[in-house]
């Protein structure tokens, strides 16, 4: 697969965490994508921390409004049943537990949880944003993401980099597979199957807890 | 009535080293009239309260490209490259805070709260030199009030009475803003004699003056 194809089979896998009627606040880049792969007959709330709900695709031409963005500052559109608000009432939404799902990327995930994605000290310091708040006050957090970059591990034993939350994550979905945070340990729940167990575990510098995992589904 | 003054009338609100709150979200809702005044008039060594650092030339970014800025207060600074060259080369102090615990430190000055429990931030860095309470065995991070000198609001409609509505997503943090400063000065995009009630987001005993837009 290319990076695009890697970037689709994950959007694709996480849009099958996701439920009719869930609110869901996605993350800037490849969780952005999940929007895309939405069986038809589901049907989700998006919000976007900036301040509404009902979240559509990014405007044509003749849809185009200058007062309408998202939380990347780019222009989008409402759908019918959105809303806006405040940001005061928008992150009561999402720590006061409002939102089901939030998916986002990472520069690293740990067997226990936690998640590292705002800083790297020293050479990029973007800031948290809307982050910290989501991670910990949606009920389910998912971390899409690349297994590696450039062939080093993501999800490792303990982050090492600044966290932007200790012990939230709750699933981790990469090209090579699903993985579920659970008390005794990061259990691999399903794998691609373009990969043998053996270059998994390689790939990752987190202990795995492997117990028949269930094969992913690959059409991209 | 409220008074609607002059954008030349803004200078006798401004002096060196205040705190001046910023509404907007990536410079969407923000007051760039305004922000172009004190670019103008250069006021100095300014303590700027803003959900972003704006973009090199739109919002507050315009402020901190004219080195006008000596402490920014923010969520996010990824998509301005000189706040983040001034940050790490230490010509500006950036105090980074959780979008959420930013906008409930603007509540709970407008509000008068001595402060506010969150989860956010718990086990990072953001937790450090701040006293951890527990209740009911849960931990929360003991978060205080934020207050400004002035709030610059961007309000799409305004009536004459200062009754401010904010379309869209250019709300975000404007209405609480208007709550937690000393003085409310308002950019009006367009003036009405009387906005429905029912649509007021801010409502006029905030708001201390209005800058027409079209002036």
């Amino acid at each position: 697969m290319d990076k695009m194809q890697i970037k689709n089979f994950i959007a694709k896998r996480v849009a099958r965490e996701l439920h009719d009627g869930d609110l869901v606040n996605l993350g800037i880049g490849l969780p952005t994508l999940v929007g895309n792969f939405l069986p038809s007959d589901i049907h989700i709330n998006l919000q976007s921390e900036n301040g509404l709900i009902g979240l559509g695709p990014a405007p044509t031409e003749e849809t185009y409004d200058a007062d309408i963005t998202n939380a990347g500052g780019q222009p989008v559109t409402l759908l019918d049943g959105g809303m806006y608000f405040d940001s005061t009432l928008s992150f009561s939404i999402i720590r006061g537990g409002h939102v089901d799902v939030t998916v986002l990327g990472c520069l690293q995930v740990d067997q226990t949880g936690s998640l590292a994605s705002w800083i790297i000290p020293g050479k990029m310091v973007p800031g948290m944003g809307g982050a910290m708040d989501l991670v910990t006050g949606a009920k389910k957090v998912i971390i899409a993401t690349t297994h590696t970059n450039r062939g080093k591990p993501k999800i490792l034993k303990q982050c090492f980099l600044p966290l932007t939350a200790k012990n939230q994550v709750n699933m981790i979905i990469t090209e090579m597979g699903v993985m579920e945070v659970r008390d005794d340990g990061l259990h691999l729940l399903e794998y691609n199957p373009e990969y043998t167990i053996m270059e998994i575990v390689e790939a990752t510098d987190a202990t795995l807890v492997i117990n028949n995992p269930k094969v992913m589904k690959l059409e991209v | 009535m409220k008074e609607i003054i002059k954008i030349s009338d803004l200078k006798n609100h401004l002096f060196d080293g205040m705190s001046i709150m910023v509404g907007g979200f990536m410079a969407i809702g923000t007051p760039e009239l305004l922000i172009d005044e004190i670019v103008r008039l250069n006021v100095k060594d300014i303590t700027i309260i803003c959900n972003d650092a704006g973009l090199a030339d739109l919002g507050v970014g315009k402020l901190i490209a004219n080195g006008q800025v000596k402490k920014l207060i923010a969520s996010h600074i990824g998509l301005n490259p000189e706040a983040g060259r001034l940050m790490s080369e230490g010509l500006m102090e950036c105090v980074l805070v959780p979008q959420g615990t930013l906008a409930e430190q603007i509540r709970a000055g407008g509000a008068g709260l001595g402060g506010f429990l969150t989860p956010t931030g718990l086990g990072t860095i953001v937790e450090k030199g701040k006293k951890i309470i527990a209740v009911n065995k849960k931990d929360f991070i003991l978060e205080l009030p934020l207050r400004a000198d002035l709030a610059l609001l961007y309000g799409t409609t305004v009536d004459k009475y200062g009754n401010t509505n904010f379309t869209k997503t250019t709300r975000n943090f404007n209405p609480v803003m208007a709550t937690a400063t000393d003085l409310v000065i308002v950019q009006a995009r367009k003036m009405v004699d009387r906005i429905d009630p029912d649509n007021v987001m801010t409502p006029h005993i905030f708001v201390d003056y209005i800058v027409k837009e079209e002036e």
